[in-house]
């Protein structure tokens, strides 16, 4: 497994000063120099999960598929279409799918509409901390091909450039009953085994990091933010 | 509002006076008076808020004319103070210390059309765009366009209708 060297990074210009290097007084009276890159983030590379033997991995998928917990995560005008799913008219809690607080609990990343530079890098450091297996389904045109925002100049055209996408739903924008559908389709994919995009994101990482980084300029953060 | 700008006209060099509106009126003025007009208006008219500074990119002319919208909340007018400065090297002196939310204005006039406010606090921070290198983006001559298909991956195969040519070749293909 390769480590990441942060030495190649060009942090310094963009660093907050929360992320500065510094030294501490311990409660004993020792000094501890702190370099928060370092020490508060995971330095490992993502990893690609292996998949268990047949039986054991169509159990694992069957239940991956019956609880679908998407975090609560909005990014452009989609996220509206998201609160009328948990009302009892459309009610997605009747298929397993639930809304969590933190990426640490959630297995499904909804990218709602259009994604700005600013929004796409905290959407990537999220991405990346939700635990592995986990699923981004993508909403509106704006996220397949720039949408009605093609020609801006602060709106990415396309998301599976920078993120693996598993399910586009289309529309602009979809309705809750698409955003149902498209939980249906993706509950298809999980248990036919072919919702990899996980996988695939640790296999190009390189490929995903280079067109991150060609758009976000202030890239202050480590590589992988597990 | 006619006293107002009569009052106006007589001690600042001012043009182009526009009556919108029975509460709105619109006035340019040099730009070396501009704050203390705004000034004078908020401490002895009334004119005590700042609706909003923007600016507007009259790039045939070569300038930028920025927009002081200011309100009366006792008698509910508003005055809008008009500056035209230069749209090289645009400079326009800071007036952060007459409210605090100029300072806002100001920092994102300074990112989205690169005009300079000298002594505005915080004026060098990021306000929306994070690593802007580029043309300051809603000046007239950045071509949004041209930079998204260099800088965003483009898929290929997307197509564009003119809605007008498109709808009536639907609804109405025999005309």
């Amino acid at each position: 497994m390769n480590k990441h060297k942060f030495e190649d990074l060009d942090v310094d210009k963009f660093l907050a000063p929360e992320n500065e290097k510094r030294s501490v007084v311990a409660p004993d009276g020792s000094t501890v120099e702190i370099d928060p890159l370092k020490d508060y983030f995971c330095q490992d590379r993502p990893e690609v999960l292996k998949p268990k033997s047949a039986p054991v991995e169509k159990f694992l998928n069957w239940a991956r598929a019956e609880s679908l917990w998407v975090l609560g995560f909005g990014t452009g005008c989609g996220s509206i279409e998201i609160p009328p799913l948990v009302t009892p008219r459309f009610d997605m809690f009747r298929y397993g799918v639930q809304m969590r607080p933190t990426p640490r609990q959630s297995n499904v990343f909804i990218i709602s509409g259009y994604l700005a530079v600013k929004t796409l890098k905290r959407v990537i450091r999220t991405y990346e901390q939700m635990p592995s297996p986990k699923y981004i389904m993508a909403l509106g045109s704006c996220t397949i091909n720039g949408g009605m925002y093609y020609d801006s100049y602060n709106t990415i055209n396309r998301l599976d450039a920078y993120l693996p996408v598993d399910v586009y739903v289309a529309g602009c924008m979809p309705r809750p009953e698409a955003l149902l559908a498209g939980f249906a389709k993706l509950k298809e994919l999980i248990k036919a085994g072919k919702a990899e995009k996980a996988n695939e994101y640790a296999e190009n990482f390189d490929w995903y990091k280079a067109n991150q980084k060609k758009i976000i300029k202030d890239w202050n953060m480590p590589d992988y933010n597990w | 509002m006619i006293d107002l700008i009569k009052d106006i006209e007589s001690r600042f060099e001012t043009s182009d006076y526009i009556q919108k509106l029975d509460h709105l009126a619109f006035i340019t003025v040099e730009k070396e008076q501009a704050i203390a007009l705004v000034t004078y208006l908020r401490d002895y008219r009334k004119y005590t808020d700042l609706t909003l500074l923007t600016a507007v990119d009259w790039l045939e002319d070569g300038v930028f004319q920025l927009t002081y919208l200011l309100n009366n909340p006792t008698d509910l007018t508003e005055i809008g103070v008009r500056v035209m400065i230069d749209r090289e090297n645009a400079t326009m002196e800071s007036a952060h210390h007459l409210w605090e939310n100029m300072m806002t204005y100001q920092r994102e006039l300074r990112e989205m059309f690169g005009i300079d406010f000298p002594g505005s606090p915080r004026l060098e921070e990021p306000f929306i765009l994070e690593g802007w290198d580029d043309l300051p983006p809603y000046r007239r001559d950045f071509k949004t366009k041209e930079y998204a298909e260099k800088t965003y991956f483009p898929r290929p195969g997307r197509q564009s209708n003119d809605p007008a040519t498109y709808m009536k070749s639907k609804m109405y293909p025999n005309d």
